[in-house]
């Protein structure tokens, strides 16, 4: 069963009582909300993710809920609820949807240290895949929206998971967040990319969610072995080109990007060694989305 | 109400084997109460040990091998923070005894096993605290804590240094000169725990404490602390160290002869009655009856045993009942008092107080 398989008005009853068991590639969420933004976030952006049944086994359990005192009824707020405890200040109800967002991010990237986790998208073609790790402004969530409507599957816009064993990458395929001018840019792309309603003055600037292909959904249990590490950087007018960037730099700067390599030790050090062994490192400066297309669709031709 | 009779983690500890059997829902029910409890890489460690690994549906093994993937990478960081505490204190020449979680560590005891904990300790003689704190500072690590009081509170009242941070590592070094504050109604004279500390094999410059020592300290540790999230954690730890000590002979008559000479009958008597409640720890007969001196009237008894049995559960709503949070405040409410004489509490928990309103309008 999928989410839109659920009426509106028993998926508000699930999220409202027992709780959705959402399947994000390997996770298993239960969220409970009575907020209607988490609702309409849910129903627009996972509407084709699977769920789970109570009898099963679900990996964080959360919840987007107002404080218990007086504060809901002045200036609305609601806190993010990893399992009775909140691992952030609260934030105004607007950004509810979110905040769900964030709070998922975060369950996968402070305990799912099965994988060695970067802050990256991933992308796949033709059974390899591109990672993009970058610091926030980049312009990274906005080259993997483009690319996942030319031809590209989502692995994720977030997080790369890494499965030191068999180097392979393991998607999530959740909804890729866009920010400030990249919304407009997105739309301009794609007519049909299923943004989420913009929500204004968050602590990253005005977000709107882009629905994931329903393709990368329905293909979230297929991993793809890494090929590609590239570090974008937008920068108006440029003509994107690709340049081989130094393994030894790459390397330093995934570590930086690593949201665990604490939690794994001399192991998660060799791990990534061995992944920066088997990718082609290049940095992509680029001004136009179009454009940059092209260039990932003749690498991804490359033998 | 004698509180809560059981919990999905103490259960587990007690006999892994149980764990062969589990439906999905009671694997989430541990999993849930292990990760606030801290800990699931002790659960998952024991049950990769009785060999239970294939056992394990495959959603909660991934969180198991999470759990041991941070067990094996806190091992080695231990061991080289210690290696660092080690070479930045050599040339001082006092004696350096490493507490609780690192000297379980580095002692290799059974109870370092999956044991998950940030901070390194460390005990030193009170005389020698001046040159430690310089030797460790040019070496990286520097006081937190800046506020005028807080360092007064420390430095005058408390039986540690403000907590140490390392500058590049960002690891936090606690630096002890004994194991109760100045200020607490029970002095444990810390030159006693010196003299009988041990070498360790692994890191000739440092020590750790007499076996027995060990457990006091963990005893007096958990029950006069304030905050018991970790307090299964605890409680597992001295179960596994009375297990490992208690097969040398007089083991049981030196642990409660030592508890009297150091004035922690009191907190002894309370970690044998719960760690046998708790994990079934096989406590001697004769230690029991040793120590009846110690316990407090029974209707106290009685009361401790209710507020116990709840607040050393897991701190997840699944392992607590309507009296859960009374039994905690009640704790938080015991320690300070054990902790401060009475003007000292009133002037520390208002200037709390006030600095709260300081900082969050």
């Amino acid at each position: 069963m999928i989410v839109a398989d659920l009426p509106v008005g028993r998926l508000a009853a699930t999220l409202a009582g027992p709780g959705l068991r959402l399947r994000t590639g390997p996770v298993v969420t239960r969220i409970r909300s009575t907020v209607p933004e988490v609702l309409a976030g849910i129903a627009l952006h996972y509407s084709q993710h699977p769920i789970e049944d109570d009898e099963g086994f679900a990996d964080f359990h959360v919840q987007v809920r107002p404080p218990p005192s007086f504060r809901r009824w002045v200036a609305p707020q609601l806190f993010f609820d990893f399992d009775g405890m909140p691992p952030f200040r609260p934030l105004p109800r607007a950004q509810a949807f979110p905040m769900l967002e964030w709070g998922l991010n975060w369950c996968v990237s402070s305990h799912a240290h099965q994988y060695l986790i970067f802050h990256a998208a991933v992308v796949e073609r033709g059974g390899r895949a591109l990672i993009l790790p970058a610091p926030p402004g980049s312009g990274k969530s906005t080259l993997c929206a483009g690319l996942v409507h030319r031809g590209w599957r989502l692995l994720s816009d977030e997080l790369a998971l890494l499965e030191p064993d068999t180097q392979a990458l393991v998607p999530l395929a959740r909804p890729v967040s866009l920010k400030n001018a990249s919304i407009d840019v997105i739309r301009g792309f794609a007519a049909d990319a299923g943004l989420g309603p913009i929500v204004k003055d968050t602590i990253k600037g005005a977000v709107a969610h882009m629905k994931p292909p329903v393709d990368s959904v329905r293909r979230a249990g297929e991993k793809a072995l890494p090929r590609w590490i590239v570090w974008p950087r937008y920068e108006a007018g440029t003509v994107g080109r690709l340049t081989a960037w130094p393994k030894s730099r790459s390397f330093m700067r995934l570590a930086e990007n690593a949201f665990n390599s604490s939690e794994h030790g001399r192991s998660g050090f060799e791990s990534m060694a061995k992944l920066i062994d088997r990718c082609d490192c290049f940095e992509f400066v680029y001004g136009d989305l179009e454009q940059a297309a092209t260039v990932f669709a003749a690498l991804a031709q490359q033998e | 109400m004698t509180g809560l009779s059981e919990d999905a983690v103490s259960t587990a500890l007690r006999s892994i084997d149980l764990v062969s059997h589990y439906t999905l829902q009671q694997w989430e029910a541990l999993i849930r109460q292990a990760r606030p409890a801290n800990v699931l890489s002790r659960i998952a460690l024991s049950v990769a040990d009785a060999g239970l690994m294939d056992r394990v549906p495959a959603a909660p093994r991934a969180h198991l091998q999470a759990a041991i993937t941070v067990a094996h990478a806190q091992a080695e960081a231990v061991r080289q923070e210690v290696a660092h505490i080690e070479r930045a204190l050599a040339p001082l020449a006092t004696d350096v005894i490493l507490l609780k979680g690192a000297a379980y560590f580095m002692a290799e005891l059974p109870a370092a096993r999956g044991r998950v904990f940030s901070d390194v300790d460390i005990l030193v003689p009170r005389d020698a605290l001046p040159q430690v704190e310089a030797e460790l500072m040019l070496n990286g690590w520097a006081t937190t804590h800046l506020h005028a009081y807080d360092q007064r509170y420390y430095r005058r009242w408390m039986h540690e240094l403000p907590p140490m941070l390392h500058v590049t590592r960002n690891t936090v070094l606690d630096v002890h000169h004994a194991i109760l504050p100045a200020t607490a109604r029970l002095r444990p004279d810390s030159r006693k725990l010196i003299a009988a500390s041990r070498a360790l094999e692994s890191a000739p410059g440092l020590r750790v404490l007499a076996p027995v020592d060990m457990i006091l300290h963990s005893a007096t540790h958990l029950f006069y602390n304030e905050d018991l999230s970790s307090g299964l954690r605890d409680i597992a730890d001295l179960d596994s160290l009375m297990r490992g000590f208690s097969a040398a002979p007089e083991f049981w008559r030196e642990l409660t002869e030592r508890a009297a000479e150091l004035d922690l009958t009191r907190p002894l008597f309370y970690a044998l009655r719960y760690s046998a409640r708790m994990m079934d720890t096989p406590v001697a007969p004769s230690a029991l009856r040793a120590l009846a001196s110690a316990a407090p009237p029974s209707w106290v008894v009685s009361m401790m045993d209710s507020i116990y049995m709840r607040a050393l559960r897991p701190h997840h709503s699944l392992a607590e009942d309507a009296l859960t949070p009374f039994a905690r405040r009640a704790l938080y409410v015991r320690a300070h008092w054990l902790r401060m004489p009475p003007h000292l509490l009133a002037l520390h928990l208002s200037v709390k107080a006030l600095r709260r309103e300081e900082a969050d309008p």
